[in-house]
């Protein structure tokens, strides 16, 4: 018997509200504490398990929300421009996110552009330093802290009880959860999963990587100086121990081992790592015979197989087991108002325009002196063989590779030294030889990140679901494209249960939901049975009709030769001939380069 | 500050930075053959130090227990994989690297009274537990996983660092330890004195440097290992086997860690959780040389080791503020140098 996911989230909403009328005094304690490192573990799932950047300083943002609050509320001697605005918590706790986001901020400025172990190294450094620096500083009290903090106030209550507080801290949390939940749901959040599988392929769909990479980081930030003021609040003390780097450590442990994709993973893994902290500080001084941290071999060792062996932690592990159905069962196809499309030039108008373009790596000259030009409404195929340089002339025009000399003009414009963010924009689009899905999102998910560009509204009303109008249009527009190419019937399957084929048909309807006016196709057709293949080729001859003009890179000589209506061929990064498909097909320098020369 | 003053904390920041530039080396040296950042490395200082300093107490140290654990757990991983694939002749090596070299050196302790032996038998006997952890570990931690990224190495990194910082308090308890210098000689160069055990930390440290630059240069094994941080793949399809690779830079990583270990011991007092931090000022080090270039690496733990030096005299509750805070302009110049889009990580 299966019960539905709806009503496993009530009967849990029911047991949380009705915890502090049942349970006794501690184990409301612990679920304060939980429920507290939990909104920190949240901000790790975002970050870490979504979006693939790890940090080891979360607690330290945590302190400095609870140091930010304990000091503004307490001190008597401030400066006059800061004594205005001490004594209110609230106050305090705007201070902490206003700080905290200007530390992350620069710390993400620092990090986030280096390859990714800087961000992890760069958070142990800060960790400890925040660590020392709260213990040293005598204003905040050094090692001793601060005590006596005020207690929350809330429509002139007081917050003093732990049963009091427990709903402060529970509500708290579950509003990030279901913020978090309503981003990751939404047009940022498909680009905040699409930040893990890499940033190529994300940038070429015009997500500003970047960016992202720095919202997520804030706002897990921002999550841990909101429980570093609800912890202080709640004790009413702080000194640095709860802040130093181990801490920081244990916060992402939670999220890896309550399962980092998952916004439940992150109550489930502060739970479990809460409960079994407590369980061994009690039972391993009694087996060791001696006191002290010993939980921390247990904790990392746990770590050790839990990464070896179920590196998506326990929370799909619980999901399987559970006899909970998914969703509401039928799924149906999204439904919306088309978006806006952008004026297509002319049949015939120039497109693309390659000129002496060359691309050296030290000594290999990749590309030399290319010439190309696509005009709107025709496909030119760029065939030769192997290490010819196609994919690199590839890489140049999509603005991966930067050019060594030479030009190239999109719509008139030089976009030679453009992003391939802003070529994207620019109305050109893209798939990869190599198939880039992003494997555990469904087939409609993937073609809507094509649809990334044609979206204006971010982070923030996404978590709030201000958003839905245009995310509605957005996946109509995903489900139009999937139409288009046939993957209709595959429309809610995993991305990576496709056969290779299909998959690349899906890169081709998701290159479509950028609404481009040329398209660059690596070989498309690799991998297609032949009905397929003749499929692909109708496909294709339609949107050259309604002028589309594609650059074709293929193997497949048949589906080359009957589709194209001009073809360049490529030799050691040279164009040897070009011209109609039956002309080239005769060219005595093709037919050297592909069948060698006769003697 | 006076001359004098200037010339001695001199001094001591470059007794430190060549430890510090000794496990950067170590760093970049398993970073770039595993891609494992090895947050672990501080832990064999402590263990190198802390084991030196059980022996001459006479106490049996508890690191002989993790060697003998680890050796048993790999014995039962490794037969039942040989069992499986029929290669019936490893069987007598797994069992000579994981039983009979962890019982014979046990053997040693029991019965040899190491106690009372002289300090140089003490220090080879300290190697001979400690160094071969490192290889162990590998085998254990991170092997299975040595196909993941480098982010999910760098967590199993942090896990295995704190269990081995938990395993120290449990082998050591809470005390910090000293160990006797390796010589008592001083010697009066100009206005200052130098003593014998800085030079034995300066010596040791440009022999050991200069060793591994003639092991990458000119041994079969260094070349190996050269070419797996180049190429993972390319140096597997030359027949060089990865586990091999990653082995023997975790070995070398453990071995400069504990003689580092025994080489500071006598400077300064080390507990069971002092050679993360240690560890982690080679890391900076190491950063600066941006985790692949071995010069910039040394030069950056001797900036490290004088910049420490020098605040330890004007602000020393800050010290390790300051040094950690160093990595925010390296941050600052690697990424407005660096151009390079990250792909795959």
């Amino acid at each position: 018997m299966a019960v539905n996911q709806r009503s496993v989230l009530i009967a849990f909403l029911v047991l949380l509200g009705a915890g502090p009328l049942l349970l006794p005094e501690f184990r409301i304690t612990q679920l304060n504490y939980i429920g507290l490192y939990a909104i920190v573990a949240l901000g790790l799932v975002l970050l870490t398990g979504v979006g693939g950047l790890i940090s080891f300083g979360q607690a330290a943002f945590v302190g400095l929300g609870a140091y930010m609050t304990a000091y503004l509320t307490t001190a008597t001697n401030l400066p006059a421009w800061l004594a205005l605005i001490s004594g209110s918590p609230w106050l305090g706790l705007l201070i902490g996110l206003v700080s905290t986001a200007a530390l992350a901020l620069l710390l993400g400025t620092l990090t986030l552009r280096l390859s990714g172990h800087y961000l992890p190294l760069g958070t142990i450094a800060w960790g400890i330093s925040i660590y020392f620096l709260f213990g040293n500083l005598d204003f905040i009290g050094g090692q001793t802290g601060i005590t006596g903090i005020p207690a929350l106030q809330i429509f002139g209550a007081e917050v003093k009880s732990d049963r009091a507080f427990y709903y402060l801290i529970w509500f708290a949390l579950l509003a990030m959860v279901w913020a978090t939940h309503n981003l990751l749901d939404s047009r940022s959040g498909r680009a905040i999963r699409a930040l893990k599988g890499g940033s190529l392929m994300a940038e070429a769909m015009g997500v500003h990587t970047a960016r992202l990479k720095m919202e997520i980081f804030l706002i897990a930030a921002l999550f841990a100086c909101v429980s570093g003021w609800l912890y202080a609040h709640l004790q009413r003390f702080v000194n640095p121990t709860p802040f130093g780097l181990g801490v920081g450590i244990e916060y992402l442990f939670m999220a890896v081992i309550g399962g980092a994709a998952s916004v439940w993973g992150a109550l489930l893994g502060a739970g479990v790592i809460t409960v079994m902290k407590q369980w061994l500080q009690d039972l391993l001084p009694k087996i060791l015979g001696s006191s002290g941290n010993f939980e921390s071999i247990v904790f990392g060792l746990i770590m050790v197989l839990m990464l070896q062996w179920a590196r998506d932690g326990l929370w799909p592990m619980l999901a399987r087991v559970l006899p909970v159905r998914r969703g509401n069962g039928k799924r149906s196809v999204p439904q919306g108002e088309p978006l806006p499309r952008r004026r297509m030039p002319e049949c015939g108008a120039l497109l693309l325009d390659v000129r002496n373009a060359t691309k050296k790596f030290g000594g290999l000259v990749a590309c030399n002196n290319m010439q190309l030009t696509v005009r709107a409404g025709e496909v030119l195929a760029l065939i030769g063989p192997n290490g010819a340089g196609k994919s690199t002339m590839f890489d140049l025009i999509s603005g991966v590779a930067r050019l060594t000399a030479g030009e190239i003009a999109f719509l008139g414009e030089r976009i030679d030294g453009m992003r391939s963010r802003a070529i994207a924009q620019r109305g050109m689009s893209r798939s990869f030889q190599h198939v880039r899905l992003l494997p555990t999102m469904s087939v409609l998910e993937n073609a809507a990140l094509g649809a990334h560009m044609r979206g204006t509204l971010g982070v923030l009303p996404a978590a709030l679901h201000l958003e839905r109008a245009e995310e509605r249009r957005l996946l109509a527009e995903a489900a139009r494209q999937i139409q288009r190419v046939g993957l209709e019937q595959q429309m809610f399957e995993q991305a990576g249960s496709l056969a290779l084929g299909q998959q690349r048909i899906l890169e081709i309807a998701r290159a479509l939901c950028a609404d481009p006016c040329l398209l660059l196709l690596d070989e498309p057709a690799a991998g297609l049975r032949y009905l397929e293949k003749q499929a692909l080729a109708e496909l294709l001859r339609r949107l050259r009709a309604e002028g589309m003009g594609i650059l074709l890179v293929e193997h497949d000589m048949d589906f080359v030769m009957g589709l194209a209506d001009r073809v360049v061929v490529m030799e050691f990064g040279e164009k040897i001939a070009e011209g109609l498909p039956e002309a080239v097909q005769r060219d005595p320098a093709v037919l050297e380069a592909y069948l060698g020369g006769v003697e | 500050m006076d001359l004098q003053m200037a010339l001695l904390l001199g001094q001591d920041g470059i007794t430190n930075g060549a430890i510090y530039a000794l496990l950067s080396l170590a760093l970049v040296l398993v970073f770039t053959v595993t891609r494992v950042i090895f947050i672990p490395q501080g832990e064999f200082v402590a263990y190198g130090a802390l084991t030196l300093a059980s022996f001459q107490a006479g106490k049996t140290p508890g690191t002989l227990w993790l060697l003998l654990g680890a050796g048993v757990a790999i014995a039962m991983i490794d037969l039942t994989v040989a069992g499986r694939g029929r290669a019936r002749r490893r069987v007598a090596k797994i069992l000579l690297w994981n039983i009979v070299y962890p019982a014979a050196i046990a053997a040693l302790i029991f019965l040899g009274k190491p106690g009372a032996w002289p300090l140089a038998a003490q220090v080879l006997l300290s190697l001979a537990l400690v160094v071969p952890l490192g290889p162990m570990i590998y085998r254990l931690a991170f092997q299975p996983a040595a196909e993941a990224s480098v982010l999910v190495l760098l967590i199993i990194s942090v896990a295995v660092h704190l269990a081995l910082v938990g395993l120290g308090l449990l082998f050591f308890g809470a005390e910090g330890s000293r160990t006797p210098r390796f010589s008592d000689a001083v010697f009066q160069v100009g206005s200052i004195t130098v003593s014998g055990q800085t030079l034995w930390v300066l010596g040791s440290s440009l022999v050991l440097i200069g060793g591994l630059y003639q092991f990458f240069g000119r041994t079969i094994y260094g070349k190996a290992l050269r070419a797996t941080a180049i190429n993972r793949t390319g140096a597997r399809l030359m027949g060089i086997p990865t586990v091999m690779a990653g082995k023997l830079s975790f070995l070398l990583s453990a071995l400069i860690g504990a003689f580092s270990g025994i080489l500071i011991a006598p400077f300064t007092t080390i507990y069971y959780d002092t050679g993360f931090i240690i560890g982690l000022k080679g890391f900076v080090a190491a950063i600066i040389g941006g985790l692949a270039s071995y010069p910039a690496a040394a030069a950056g733990a001797l900036l490290v080791g004088l910049l420490e030096a020098y605040s330890s005299f004007w602000a020393s509750a800050f010290k390790e503020v300051i040094v950690f805070t160093l990595i925010i302009p390296v941050l600052v110049w690697r990424s407005l140098t660096t151009h390079h889009v990250d792909e795959e990580e």
